[in-house]
């Protein structure tokens, strides 16, 4: 027989851990139909004919958060066998609150009390057996944490599955329970038995999607209306507070008879810690130190070290197991260049370069006189071009000297393990492979797909990080502490995770806004939050530092301050519009208590959230790493249609494309071709914009267009991952639209304002392009100070 | 007095819980029902929001949110 069975319970309860426990590794996560919203569901290990959909974790069964909606919605209409009910043992009364609302379902409910080993070690005693009596349904202690209780568990399902369902046992007070019978005879006498008290309930509620779809006669509405008002009079509140309070009521009376909590004095572990985590004074300290810590573990030191291996061994050239070898390998790269490059002559053609102001001399010659080869590698390939074509050709020196057979190899020091292309390109070359296809296989998917998993090793390290903040309670306590700050600008306290990690990669950014309980607040954070220059936005940064500043030091900083003021603005503009106006459930939020987190848990969590991102950004990033592959390899050739794997831009397809879209950018200032290609480029992956944007495209270019382009280039729609990313946490193309289309508009309103307003300042004034950035200024000065839409009707979730 | 008037570190009884709709119930739901005792524990590092204890466990609030509960002492 195959049964189905919903988990239920208070979020801390351990309802992850047990679902863990029962299904292994047979789960399927997804999200629920149209909202961002977690879905997982496993068959249990040993029984494959039960499946478990676990529900969101609520404190209720009310019809105002989305979390609640969707599983009353489940219990309703999906009508499992049983419920499996977790509740924590150490936290009683509100966790059975929840309880008394899935009894009343007439579904058969199993409660589960977790966490019982702590119960007992700290001497608390419950009544397992008269507390079972009272809820009338089965009550098994467990410990998801240690797998106690579990196979008792099981076996009670699988027993209460068969039974069916039941009428469930009248709980509330004389007044209330009259009125609910009247509505059930009056109303709804034929429906089955099991079904009347929670329908009867909610019409005392006038929960209004139960009213509607039962389409009472007006009538008996009318009829049943006057009962309920006079029980109102009588316990003077609304009906559905008299439910509400009638149900702690009867909890507290419950537990007076089954519940004894032996009373210590002193505090407890979590109560200790959390007096100095968010102490008054050491809150905000301590918590800057922890962000900071997470920062540089996993964004600056091991998270970069990571990623450089990823992109430049693993996905470049190739890498010195353990990095033995490196050193060894560099310092004889130094001496042979010593000797054989940085001749006499090449020095003083690089100087006499320098004297004539050829751009990028200066850092050739700087390299030189450091005797740093890797220095000189980088430099030379940037800029041996220019130095060419200005007739300071020095790249006949050099390659002279590394055609030499006593060039150091990397292969001869360490360990030295090749990266993929290399292999790849060894392995194609030997089966002959057509050029075409070693290209659309090198440049265009391992390139790709490359650049995207590159970044993979980083975000493992941020997501074990970011797994213990969940795990050990101090999450809550982040948005606790910045609650008050982050809702000025319509966002959450538990925003400021995301952005802290988009600042190393905005994919696991948006990924992380999962632990954001509010939907509205999720989808404003997973909005504004690629906002934040990304690690792959860096060397655009440090390009047009270079190239047009001078390397001045503000550069990298502005580029964050834009995406901090970016955020704010966005948030307080679209706070103020219909979509994420009015907040129906106000912060109330548990502090749990501080647990040791488990590894198991967080590496379940950190595999969860990386397998997803394989998949789906992985899908997104090879497609359209073969599209731009196709577009800079097609073109047209001589007035005919020609594949070549080393097409010009200018008449490749994608060239072509530049060229039409270009004069978008005239306002901006940087409407040339390969502008708009590298802006389009950066889709794929935004260090892509360099690759093809070089310093010595800037030649001609105002650093103030420069700047604009920049900025565009920040805030504009992320790269094509981000993009997937968004898809999947939104769990909706309308809305994934609707993000990337504020992006670019933002975008290119800042661009335009920036590019105007700079250029009439240094009195190159253009009348037109003033008077439209002085209309976007305009615009968003209005948007940002327009009244509040005020929502004064709760607001009715639509799933 | 509401429960935002209460000094931190004191306890207090509710009486009254103002409002309706999504916010009175998600108050109510956890937990916060006439007659329950509630401890202020302390406000947040930047002042708001507040941590209180009620019922057994610990619950953060803003204070225009505490707005609307009436509370006495005991």
């Amino acid at each position: 027989m195959e049964i189905k069975v919903a988990l239920a319970g208070n979020p801390n309860s351990g309802k992850t851990t047990l679902f863990n426990k029962l299904t292994g590794s047979n789960q399927y996560i997804g999200n629920w139909p149209g909202v961002t919203v977690e879905k997982k569901e496993g068959k249990i290990k040993d029984d494959k004919e039960i499946t478990i959909t676990d529900l969101p974790g609520i404190y209720s069964l009310s019809p105002y958060t989305l979390e609640e909606v969707v599983a009353r919605d489940y219990l309703l209409d999906e009508n499992p066998d049983a419920i499996i009910n977790i509740v924590d043992g150490t936290n009683l009364e509100r966790n059975l609150y929840l309880t008394t609302q899935l009894i009343e379902l007439g579904i058969p409910v199993v409660v589960a009390i977790n966490m019982y080993d702590v119960v007992e070690k700290n001497k608390d005693k419950i009544n397992i057996n008269a507390l079972s009596k009272q809820l009338d349904c089965e009550v098994i202690p467990i410990s998801a944490l240690k797998g106690k209780g579990i196979d008792k568990l099981m076996t009670a399902v699988k027993n209460v599955a068969k039974n069916g369902r039941k009428v469930p046992v009248s709980t509330f007070s004389g007044t209330v329970e009259h009125a609910l019978a009247h509505i059930e005879e009056a109303v709804i006498h034929d429906m089955d038995p099991s079904k009347q008290r929670w329908y009867s309930i909610k019409i005392f509620e006038r929960d209004e999607k139960v009213l509607k779809f039962l389409n009472i006669n007006s009538e008996i509405l009318n009829h049943i209306e006057k009962d309920i008002q006079k029980v109102e009079e009588e316990l003077d509140d609304d009906s559905e507070s008299i439910i509400t309070n009638e149900r702690y009521i009867y909890i507290s009376e419950l537990l007076r008879s089954v519940y004894v909590k032996k009373r210590t004095g002193s505090l407890s572990v979590s109560d200790k810690i959390d007096r100095i985590v968010t102490n008054r004074w050491l809150g905000l300290p301590i918590f800057i130190l922890i962000m900071f810590l997470v920062y540089y573990i996993s964004i600056s030191t091991v998270g970069a070290f990571a990623t450089n291996w990823a992109n430049d061994g693993l996905f470049g050239e190739g890498y010195h197991l353990f990095g033995i070898g490196t050193k060894e390998y560099e310092s004889k790269m130094d001496e042979f260049s010593e000797k054989f490059i940085f001749t006499e002559e090449l020095t003083n053609t690089v100087k006499k370069a320098d004297e004539a102001n050829v751009i990028g001399a200066d850092k050739i010659l700087k390299s030189i006189q450091n005797k740093d080869f890797r220095e000189f590698e980088e430099a030379y390939s940037t800029y041996s071009d220019e130095l060419t074509e200005k007739g300071f050709d020095i790249s006949k020196t050099v390659d002279t000297a590394l055609e030499r057979e006593d060039v150091p190899v990397t292969e001869n020091f360490g360990i030295w393990v090749p990266g993929v292309p290399v292999l790849v390109e060894k392995g194609l070359d030997k089966i002959n492979t057509a050029d075409w296809l070693k290209s659309l296989i090198i440049d265009g998917i391992i390139a790709g797909v490359g650049g995207v998993l590159g970044f993979l090793p980083q975000m493992f390290v941020l997501f074990i990080l970011l797994g213990l903040l969940e795990g050990s309670g101090y999450m809550a306590r982040i948005a606790f502490i910045l609650d008050r700050i982050f809702r000025k600008f319509g966002l959450s306290g538990k925003s400021f995770i995301p952005m802290l990690i988009s600042t190393g990669c905005a994919v696991p950014g948006i990924m992380a806004s999962r632990t954001i309980e509010n939907e509205k607040d999720r989808r404003m954070t997973i909005i504004t939050t690629s906002f934040m220059p990304c690690g792959a936005k860096l060397p655009i940064i440090a390009l047009i530092a270079s190239a047009l500043f001078d390397g001045k030091w503000w550069v990298a900083p502005s580029a964050y301050f834009l995406g901090i003021i970016s955020i704010i603005v966005s948030g307080i503009i679209l706070k103020k519009t219909k979509m994420f106006s009015g907040d129906p459930a106000p912060f109330v939020m548990e502090l749990p208590s501080y647990h040791l987190p488990t590894f198991k848990n967080v590496m379940t969590r950190v595999w969860e959230r990386i397998s997803s991102f394989i998949k789906r950004a992985g899908t997104v990033i090879l497609i359209s790493s073969i599209i731009i592959w196709l577009g800079s390899k097609l073109g047209i050739v001589n007035g005919s249609f020609a594949f070549d794997p080393n097409m010009d831009l200018e008449v490749s397809i994608l060239g072509y494309i530049g060229k039409a879209i270009s004069f978008v950018f005239i306002p901006l200032g940087f409407a040339n071709i390969k502008a708009a290609v590298a802006t389009m480029m950066g889709f794929v992956a935004k260090e892509e914009v360099v690759a093809v944007f070089g310093v010595l495209d800037f030649n001609g270019m105002t650093p103030l267009a420069a700047y604009s382009f920049l900025t565009f280039n920040l805030l504009c729609a992320p790269c094509f991952a981000a993009i997937g990313a968004i898809r999947r946490e939104m769990n909706s193309k309308k809305w994934t639209l609707f993000a990337v289309a504020y992006q670019t508009v933002f975008a290119y309103a800042v661009s335009l304002m920036i590019y105007q307003f700079g250029q009439a300042f240094s009195k190159n004034l253009n009348i037109a392009g003033l008077v439209a950035a002085i209309i976007t200024l305009g615009t968003i000065i209005y948007l940002l100070l327009r009244p509040q839409k005020k929502n004064k009707s709760p607001e009715k979730i639509k799933v | 007095m509401t429960l935002s008037d209460v000094k931190i570190g004191e306890t207090v009884v509710v009486k009254k819980i103002n409002g309706a709709g999504a916010i009175k119930r998600r108050i109510m739901d956890m937990g916060i029902t006439k007659g329950v005792s509630i401890f202020v524990r302390k406000p947040a590092p930047l002042g708001d929001p507040l941590e209180l204890q009620v019922r057994g466990y610990e619950l953060s609030l803003r204070r225009d949110d505490a707005k609307i509960i009436e509370v006495e002492y005991e």
